[in-house]
């Protein structure tokens, strides 16, 4: 365990001082997507602000403090904390299966007082904070060694295995791909990402062979996923219906789109879930390729802050915290955009920092919080 | 664990190398999803536009009312009434089955209907809406609306739907509307969209038919939006529709309904007209049917029941029905003879009860004649051998023409379905329809208005009224549309002379007040409202000689389709006439005994505005009139309504 007289204090900015060394340009580009959500929220309310769009800025604004706060905490803190975090966790992912809040049809929520809590999002980046310090502690000439390997897979896997027993596919598979792009950049060699591909593909065909036989391994509403993914006009009412009304929507906003509070889709209630996953359509509706493109760019421009970050920083917790938790960010909308786009099936995946929501906003921004942190204090 | 710097570096190395890779994945992801957009949003917009406006606005037409009928004092007698139904999509419904048999539970519904909404659910397109159940109670429409969520697909929708207040009253002359057929539309060349719209009420006879155009309105549209499942999200713009134009007819709904009544369960027609304008004041046929069955779609066991009644009360005698008129006719004969100077008012006949000519025995109705006959006389007494002489010199040819002048054999034109044109039968008609020359035993058949003599009771009340007045009276149904009156024409004079104009009516006026008159009995004591008449009884069917030898059969020992027609028209007052009225009772005996009553105290109730009083009528006939007035079911006149449009 290494302690923060690792760092070379009088090359790392502290008290009051940190905040000059925040990366501002990530604050405003942070900024700029959650004024875009907000915009989206408003005209998708039908020009209230207050159904949607003002609770948003509320919860924003908390989250940008939060944000500020945590970026003066110093590293080794993270680390410190990374093992206890993951299990309290995974506790609450226990908690969720015995006690949890029924939502749409899946256990997600845990009622804590006046706090609706969802572990699983928390989960994302306690698994990323476990993995950083894992890895921060590995001997890097072991990290290919299979024992080693099979640890941090079982540190995903657990919380992966009581998520999607909530069951919640979509946050299972964002905690697979999450671990395994921590894996990744620490340098894991390929051929265990090789293997797992395919074995991933063998499953697949398991899981689509099970279906109607006893031994059926996921749901039946998974399975009309999957068939509505791999051709959304088979049943343009049912199951088929969100994903070929949102490329309507998405395609009918052309160049510029309909206008802001233009957009016939999303104004008629043809997006069920238009405030959180779909909110994308919305925007790619009323404001066209050029709207959607923009956002597209700023999430890249997140990423890209991200990485330089990571590339400058020279501890090596800190990078991979700052790379897992960009990837974490980039997962997110990835999935959101490639699924209204109809590039993958549909998962309940926020479209960060846009979709109406108070835990996803928060931990987001307490997320970035942690990599400002890791930024602020980096050894240069 | 310390780190050593050269440890440091190799781990700055090795992730740096990993996290540029991981860049690049992620900036492969990120151009991946920006092509996509690009496709979606640059190369396929057009179409993905076009599929959002399409599954987003939609024109909804929005079925204008249709325009109320009114009688001549503004009584309602076709209104338009709210209809609470409900509808069913496939689409939305899902399993149509399943949802029926919820729906049963709501509302009563026989498996036959099931079945036919099921089939016609099967053959209509999984979006168009089919009738599920009509005309539902208040009750019910709320409970389907309440029961909604569990009734995917079911809509409860309210229109509007005709409705007849007076019933079977005009049930013939307004006709009726209903369901747009195949065949209405295969008949109509570029047809109105609104009549495709489910439910949607085509006039099918009748005023409603003849007077559609006027009556339809113009549909209005709506802008909506609507969501994928067809359901209405917001409309955009409403361009009202137009309702049909009001009409107001000429006829007197309470006279109408007393005519109704008068006639019974006779099978019998009875036309009133105002000599002065011509308007239609009634115009019934008994027995008469509820034409809202025929909106609400006649059930089959009714229909049947319509159609196999010996009585047809599906049909209007007034217009359609065509009869030999019989001795009604003989005025025709009269003044054809009067007006060719062949006769004058001194002109007699002898009458010995029967005349022979070409080999052919002509019997008059009284067996034992009627002896020298003038032609006042030959009126009041319904002499047949005077007219079979008379027609020995006038010919058929001045007959036609005569009977052309007086309206018979000529097609009036009134917005009303299927109007007859009678026959008034000259020797170019008999070579034409025939192919045989005219006999002269066809000109005596005619002159007593039998043989191939047709008039319906409209042309025998517009001839009764040319008579009363020496105009060529024209009948009339529209009075005003949309308040505006339809002018009155000034109807031109016959050409007739009026002296000989006078000797038909005194012929007429001794029918009922002179002491021979054949319908003295239905005389009106009255003496501001003295009738004049004129009684024909018509044969359906030769007398052979071996019957006649075998002793005239009376009407009661036959079958009740071979007995005679009873015929009556009259008009009153005398020196004033305003009113005229015919009357024609199917199979019913004695113009005089049966339908003479009848026309009498129809045109008494149009003099007298109401029922009139009982010192009208012959003293020994009170007591009857009572009774018959006990027995008849009135409908009460409705308050008039002040203004036209009152309800919509």
């Amino acid at each position: 365990m290494s302690g923060y007289l690792d760092y070379k204090s009088e090359q790392t900015p502290i008290g009051w001082r940190k905040i000059l060394y925040l990366s501002w340009p990530l604050v405003f580009l942070l900024v700029a997507v959650a004024a875009t959500g907000f915009l989206m929220l408003y005209s998708i309310a039908g020009g209230r602000a207050e159904v949607w769009a003002e609770p948003q800025m509320e919860r924003f604004a908390v989250g940008m403090v939060a944000m500020i706060a945590l970026a003066f905490v110093p590293v080794w803190f993270w680390r410190s904390i990374s093992v206890a975090a993951y299990v309290v966790c995974v506790l609450l992912l226990v908690a969720v299966d015995v006690f949890g809040h029924h939502a749409m049809g899946a256990q997600r929520w845990l009622d804590v007082g006046p706090v609706k809590l969802q572990p699983s999002e928390i989960t994302k980046i306690a698994l990323v904070l476990v993995l950083a310090a894992y890895y921060d502690w590995l001997d890097l000439n072991r990290v290919s060694r299979p024992l080693w390997v099979l640890i941090p897979v079982l540190l995903i896997l657990i919380p992966t295995g009581l998520v999607l027993a909530q069951p919640d596919l979509g946050t299972s598979v964002m905690l697979v791909a999450g671990g395994g792009l921590m894996m990744f950049a620490a340098g894991v060699s390929l051929w265990y990402f090789a293997a797992v591909i395919g074995g991933g593909a063998g499953l697949v065909f398991a899981v689509l062979k099970s279906r109607g036989t006893d031994w059926q391994l996921i749901h039946d509403y998974q399975y009309r996923r999957i068939d509505t993914f791999l051709d959304p006009g088979s049943d343009p009412l049912g199951a088929g219906y969100n994903i070929t009304q949102a490329q309507i929507a998405l395609g009918s906003g052309g160049w510029s789109g309909r206008g802001f509070m233009q957009g016939t889709q999303s104004r008629l209630n043809f997006l069920p879930e238009k405030h959180t996953d779909f909110i994308f359509t919305s925007l790619a509706e009323e404001f066209g390729f050029v709207g959607s493109i923009t956002l597209l760019s700023l999430y890249t421009l997140i990423l890209a802050f991200c990485l330089y970050s990571a590339l400058t920083n020279r501890d090596r917790f800190a990078s991979l915290l700052t790379l897992g938790i960009a990837g974490t960010f980039f997962l997110y909308f990835a999935v959101n955009m490639g699924m209204v786009m109809g590039l993958m099936p549909v998962v309940g995946a926020p479209l960060p920092l846009v979709s109406y929501g108070g835990t996803q906003l928060m931990i987001l921004l307490m997320a970035f919080g942690i990599v400002q942190s890791a930024h602020v204090n980096r050894p240069r | 664990m310390k780190k050593s710097a050269r440890d440091i570096t190799d781990s700055n190395r090795a992730i740096n190398r990993r996290a540029l890779m991981l860049g690049a994945i992620q900036a492969a992801v990120v151009a991946t999803l920006g092509w996509r957009l690009k496709t979606m949003q640059l190369d396929r917009a057009d179409e993905f536009r076009m599929l959002s406006d399409g599954n987003s606005i939609k024109l909804r037409l929005l079925p204008p009312a249709r325009g109320l009928i009114h009688d001549r004092n503004g009584v309602l007698l076709a209104g338009n009434e709210a209809n609470y139904r409900a509808t069913i999509t496939r689409e939305e419904a899902g399993d149509p089955e399943l949802v029926l048999a919820r729906l049963r539970q709501l509302i009563p519904m026989t498996d036959t209907a099931v079945e036919a909404v099921l089939t016609e659910i099967g053959k209509r397109s999984a979006i168009t809406p089919v009738v599920v159940a009509d005309r539902l109670s208040w009750e019910q429409f709320a409970s389907i609306a309440v029961n909604a969520p569990a009734l995917p697909g079911v809509t409860p929708e309210s229109g509007l739907s005709r409705s007849y207040p007076r019933r079977g009253d005009f049930a013939h002359v307004l006709g009726y509307v209903g369901p747009v057929s195949d065949y209405d539309l295969s008949r109509i060349e570029d047809p109105d969209p609104v009549l495709m719209l489910p439910e949607f009420q085509l006039g099918k006879l009748g005023v409603e038919a003849r007077l559609e155009e006027r009556l339809r309105g113009k549909a209005g549209t709506r802008r909506v939006e609507v969501n994928s499942a067809g359901r209405e999200m917001r409309e955009l713009e409403r361009v009202e529709g137009q309702q049909g134009d009001t009409v107001q007819i000429t006829i007197d709904a309470a006279l109408q309904n007393f005519a109704v009544q008068r006639l019974g369960e006779e099978s019998a027609a009875a036309v009133v007209i105002d000599v002065q304008n011509g308007d239609i004041l009634a115009s019934a046929s008994a027995p008469t049917f509820d034409p809202n069955l025929f909106v609400r779609g006649i059930s089959g066991p009714d229909y049947r029941a319509l159609m196999e009644h010996d009585h047809r009360p599906l049909a209007d005698k007034t217009v359609q029905g065509v009869y030999p008129p019989g001795s009604t006719f003989k005025m025709v004969p009269l003044l054809a003879g009067l007006d060719s100077g062949l006769i004058d008012a001194g002109t007699r006949f002898y009458c010995p009860g029967h005349v022979t000519v070409a080999g052919r025995r002509f019997h008059c109705w009284s067996r034992g004649g009627h002896g020298s006959v003038t032609a006042v006389a030959s009126l009041e007494r319904s002499c047949d051998v005077y007219y079979y002489e008379l027609a020995q010199k006038v010919g058929a040819d001045r007959m036609a023409e005569m009977a052309r002048r007086l309206g018979i054999g000529v097609r009036h034109d009134l917005p009303m379905s299927a109007i007859a044109e009678g026959i008034a039968p000259d020797r170019a008609w008999k070579r034409a329809r025939h192919d045989q020359e005219w006999q002269v035993g066809d000109s005596i058949n005619a002159s007593i208005g039998q043989g191939y003599v047709l008039a319906s009771p409209l042309q025998l009340a517009v001839m009764t009224a040319r008579v009363a007045t020496g105009r060529e009276i024209a009948p009339r149904l529209v009075r005003a549309v949309n308040g505006v009156a339809v002018p009155e024409t000034a109807f031109p004079e016959l050409g007739l002379n009026e002296a000989h104009l006078r000797i038909a009516r005194a012929g007429m006026d001794a029918v009922m007040n002179g002491n021979h008159g054949t319908a003295l009995r239905s005389r009106i004591l009255t003496p501001e409202w003295r009738m004049a008449g004129k009684t024909g009884t018509s044969q359906v069917r030769n007398i052979t000689a071996a019957e006649r030898a075998r002793g005239v059969i009376s009407n009661d020992q036959l079958p009740w389709n071979r007995r005679d027609h009873a015929l009556f028209v009259c008009y009153a007052p005398v020196d004033a006439p305003r009113y005229a009225v015919s009357v024609v009772v199917e199979h019913g005996g004695g113009g005089g005994s049966v339908a003479a009553p009848i026309g009498r105290d129809i045109l008494l109730f149009a003099l007298a505005g109401g029922l009139p009083p009982l010192d009208a009528y012959p003293p020994g006939q009170r007591g009857g009139i009572e009774e018959m007035r006990a027995r008849m079911n009135l409908t009460p006149p409705p308050a008039p309504q002040a203004n036209g449009r009152a309800r919509a």
